[in-house]
């Protein structure tokens, strides 16, 4: 039997180091949860100082007499590889394990068990952790805002439609599958306005706007019998004209009364707010900046120096100054440049300029993937006779969206987490609406569960975003 | 000429001309409507309203402008805190997420994780709205270490009291200065001969010894002035004397440093997992120790890598630093674009200077990088 000699661990006396180790970082760990769950402290019979160390150093040196290279014991390598590659190492993963046995007692009391679940008022709160009760009484105002509580099932039923109409992408046949850009990019935009217009705001059955959606489909109609060579000045002229002639030639006496009718009370914007506000600011910056995004990348890397300028111009001024003045600028400049009777609601000019703001970062991530491209696959499309935009349509942009996916996906991200910013122009999402009920007098002092409880929301919210982003990176993975 | 290269041009040139055309026309009548004249004169008139925080001499009978520099000063003092605070953090982290212990590699992961997930407004309304709060009263506040005091009025901590606070500083650019000949001529020494020189040991020498020559012969000495508590009235505590850091400062730099030491640390990893592993091999094959390898030959490569996004990251900080309006820490957008357009009502004029001001610093750094990048960038042949 060899001797143990406690400085340098070796396989010789595998076992003895092992058992003296192993019972030695236990003990250490017996040690500090002994005194963080049940306040017993086994060392107070040493000073202070020492005392208050002892778990540290015993621990050391119990991981030190496990640290044995190559043991053959499947358990014992791990441990070593994993938090016990040195001395440093070992250091370190004891102060981790100490700092979270020591953070879990007072957290667990704060989050559960000195929590108050129950009640409807501030007296119910009376433990000294959380009172949830607060949320729960408040949950309603968090997820709505302001909005009448009778009216809400409309922001429900909203969002339950929308999302199975989102959905639909998933169940598409092979033969529907080409038209799914189409249907993304055109129709499911105005169809989720019109949802919002109609039923969460209660918007009148005739406006501006339906001309615009019947002025549309006219021309997508005859637009398929339209040779193509004509497409886009068709594009360019038709709806304009079929608008214009549609609102003041046509039906104009007829739609004015028709307008009047409202199917459901009407709720105005700034009564609106809470978690719904979020999703519906980010929705329709999310639709709104990718397409401007998308042209702006093509126009700064286009070869007509008119277009190429304006849009670097237009890229790099949105990038270099912060989103709050932009939302400064949208709510006290913004209508000192409309002419005084036309009036753009809130909520319109807060979406615009976020999706503006937005679509100048987008452009650049997309820029990136273009550039990503080798020369050969534009010089390919072009040799095979395909103009600017099918060569964009077919060949570029497919392989250049592919690689810019983590980084519009971090854009869509950063949308999300601006949302907040709306408090500006007076607009209360969940952040807001969590800073209005703090300061009410019945609910004073619990700005910390609000503060917890939203972050655990948007931690929900951006993490699955950013995971699904990583999801679709992978789908879209072709070996290059 | 190519019509189809000239239409689209032109027809963008003309949408851009009929809507700008649109908003100054509008923008003439409604300022006409109101009785303001476009101009930039308001600014040396008095501004008559408070600052709380500020860097520079200033109160109410100051101008515009001063109140303007105000902001900007704390706009920069903030980011320029936000900066060092998240780059230790984010290199920390990036470093501890390459870790191969994994418990470190996975608390960075969960910090990261977290702290990147949630909004930064959330982030400063937290630390300044629940966790300040909940620190003691001035009354009550227990020092740390005898001479700093954190209470819920502010961090009070020691200032120094300068006698020729000048000579003191230009011994450190002197200092600078210095070594930045000996770093010149240690390499063109080591590029030449072969020998190195310990150029770090010399650099600590000369930045002690000529700021300590300052004190011995310049005259130059320092008093520290240690707060004391102060009864303002019944129920009322502060501190005097010393240097007072204002709770919106604190909770703003938090917020800023660890939201974007996240990001950093991301770059950080990225840098340094973008180094292959054949140079590292390579490196200790030509007999260079582990130290060397990482200065000589990972860190000049990961740095090119690490750089440009940690710079953008930066400029992220310094507009998000506008955020400050949220809790009233008086930055640039809060003194100038809150107070100052409440009171003059020249919304035009003062926001855009706003945006010209954040504009100018943004493009200025993009074109000091793209330099820079163009610099290190990898000259092949």
């Amino acid at each position: 039997m060899n001797k143990l000699n406690f400085l340098s661990p070796d396989k010789n006396n595998l076992y003895g180091y092992l058992y003296s180790g192993i019972s030695l970082f236990s003990l250490s760990i017996l040690i500090v949860f002994l005194n963080s769950f049940f306040s017993l402290d086994l060392t107070s019979f040493l000073p202070g100082t020492i005392s208050y160390f002892l778990p540290l150093i015993i621990g050391f040196i119990g991981l030190h007499l496990i640290r044995i290279e190559y043991s053959g014991i499947k358990f014992l390598d791990i441990i070593n590889k994993n938090i016990n590659t040195n001395k440093f190492n070992a250091l370190l993963s004891l102060l981790i394990i100490f700092a979270v046995i020591k953070s879990l007692p007072p957290l667990l009391s704060w989050f559960i068990i000195d929590a108050n679940f129950a009640g409807d008022s501030k007296d119910a709160c009376s433990g000294s952790g959380a009172c949830w009760a607060y949320i729960k009484t408040w949950f309603n105002r968090f997820m709505y805002g302001m909005y009448p509580n009778a009216e809400q099932w409309r922001i429900n039923l909203s969002f339950i439609a929308l999302a199975f109409l989102g959905g639909v992408g998933f169940f598409a046949t092979e033969k529907f599958k080409k038209y799914l850009t189409l249907y993304y990019v055109v129709i499911y935009p105005i169809i989720a306005f019109l949802f919002i217009f109609f039923f969460i705001s209660g918007g009148p059955i005739f406006f501006d706007f339906s001309y615009g959606i019947i002025a549309a489909v006219i021309s997508i109609i005859i637009g398929f019998f339209i040779p193509s060579k004509f497409k886009m000045y068709y594009f360019l002229i038709i709806p304009i004209t079929i608008y214009i002639l549609l609102k003041y030639v046509f039906f104009y006496e007829e739609l004015i009364e028709l307008g009047k009718i409202q199917a459901f009370e009407w709720v105005e914007t700034g009564a609106w707010g809470g978690l719904s506000l979020t999703f519906i600011v980010s929705f329709f910056c999310l639709i709104f900046c990718f397409p401007v995004g998308l042209f702006l990348s093509l126009g700064r890397r286009s070869d007509l120096p008119i277009i190429k300028y304006i849009s670097i111009g237009f890229i790099e001024f949105w990038r270099g100054v912060p989103l709050i003045t932009v939302l400064f600028m949208s709510s006290v400049m913004f209508p000192m440049f409309l002419p005084e009777d036309m009036f753009i609601d809130k909520l319109v000019r807060v979406i615009i300029a976020i999706s503006l703001f937005e679509a100048a970062y987008v452009a650049e991530v997309i820029r990136g993937g273009l550039q990503a491209l080798p020369r050969g696959q534009y010089d390919a499309a072009k040799s095979l006779g395909m103009g600017y935009w099918k060569m964009h349509i077919f060949v570029i942009l497919p392989q250049a969206l592919k690689l810019v996916i983590p980084g519009i996906a971090n854009t869509f991200l950063a949308l999300v987490k601006d949302t907040p910013l709306i408090f500006v122009v007076g607009l209360l999402e969940i952040v807001g609406m969590l800073n209005l009920a703090k300061t009410n007098p019945e609910w004073l002092g619990f700005a910390m569960e609000g503060y917890v409880f939203a972050s655990i929301v948007f931690f929900i919210i951006c993490y699955a975003m950013s995971k699904y982003s990583y999801n679709l990176e992978q789908k879209y993975k072709t070996e290059r | 000429m190519n019509f189809k290269k000239i239409l689209p041009q032109l027809l963008t040139l003309v949408v851009v001309i009929l809507v700008f055309g649109f908003f100054s026309y509008n923008a003439q009548v409604n300022m006409e409507n109101r009785g303001i004249t476009f101009g930039y004169g308001f600014l040396s008139q008095e501004s008559s309203f408070d600052v709380q925080f500020s860097l520079i001499e200033y109160d109410g009978s100051h101008s515009y402008f001063r109140a303007y520099l105000v902001g900007l000063l704390n706009t920069i003092l903030v980011s320029v805190i936000g900066i060092v605070f998240a780059t230790i953090i984010g290199v920390v982290v990036g470093i501890a997420r390459l870790s191969n212990n994994y418990l470190i590699e996975r608390t960075a992961a969960i910090y990261v994780e977290f702290f990147r997930n949630i909004p930064l407004l959330l982030q400063i309304f937290f630390w300044y709205f629940a966790a300040l709060r909940a620190l003691p009263l001035p009354e009550k506040a227990e020092p740390i270490f005898g001479v700093f005091f954190l209470t819920i009025k502010g961090f009070f901590v020691p200032a120094f009291i300068w006698n020729n606070l000048d000579i003191f500083i230009y011994s450190l650019i002197a200092a600078i200065i210095a070594i930045v000949f000996v770093r010149v001529y240690a390499k063109k020494k080591q590029e030449n001969q072969g020998i190195q020189t310990p150029v770090l040991l010399i650099s600590i020498g000369l930045l002690i010894i000529l700021p300590l020559l300052s004190f011995l012969l310049g005259g130059v000495n320092a008093s520290i002035e240690i707060p004391v508590i102060e009864q303002l009235s019944q129920t009322s505590f502060t501190y005097k004397g010393g240097l007072k850091l204002p709770p919106e400062l604190i909770s703003l730099a938090l917020a800023l440093s660890l939201y974007t030491a996240t990001f950093i640390a991301e770059c950080v990893r990225a840098g340094v997992q973008g180094v292959s592993k054949g140079q590292k091999e390579a490196a200790a094959s030509i007999g260079l120790n582990p130290n060397q390898v990482l200065k000589l030959v990972v860190m000049p490569q990961a740095l090119r890598i690490i750089i440009p996004p940690t710079t953008n990251q930066y400029l992220n900080l310094t507009k998000n630093s506008s955020l400050a309006a949220a809790i009233a820490y008086p930055d640039l957008v809060l003194v100038f674009a809150g107070t100052a357009l409440m009171q003059t009502g020249r919304a035009i004029e003062i926001v855009s200077i706003t945006m010209l001001t954040y504009l100018t610093l943004s493009i200025t750094i993009s074109i000091f990088m793209n330099w820079y990048n163009k610099k290190i960038a990898i000259k092949e042949k």
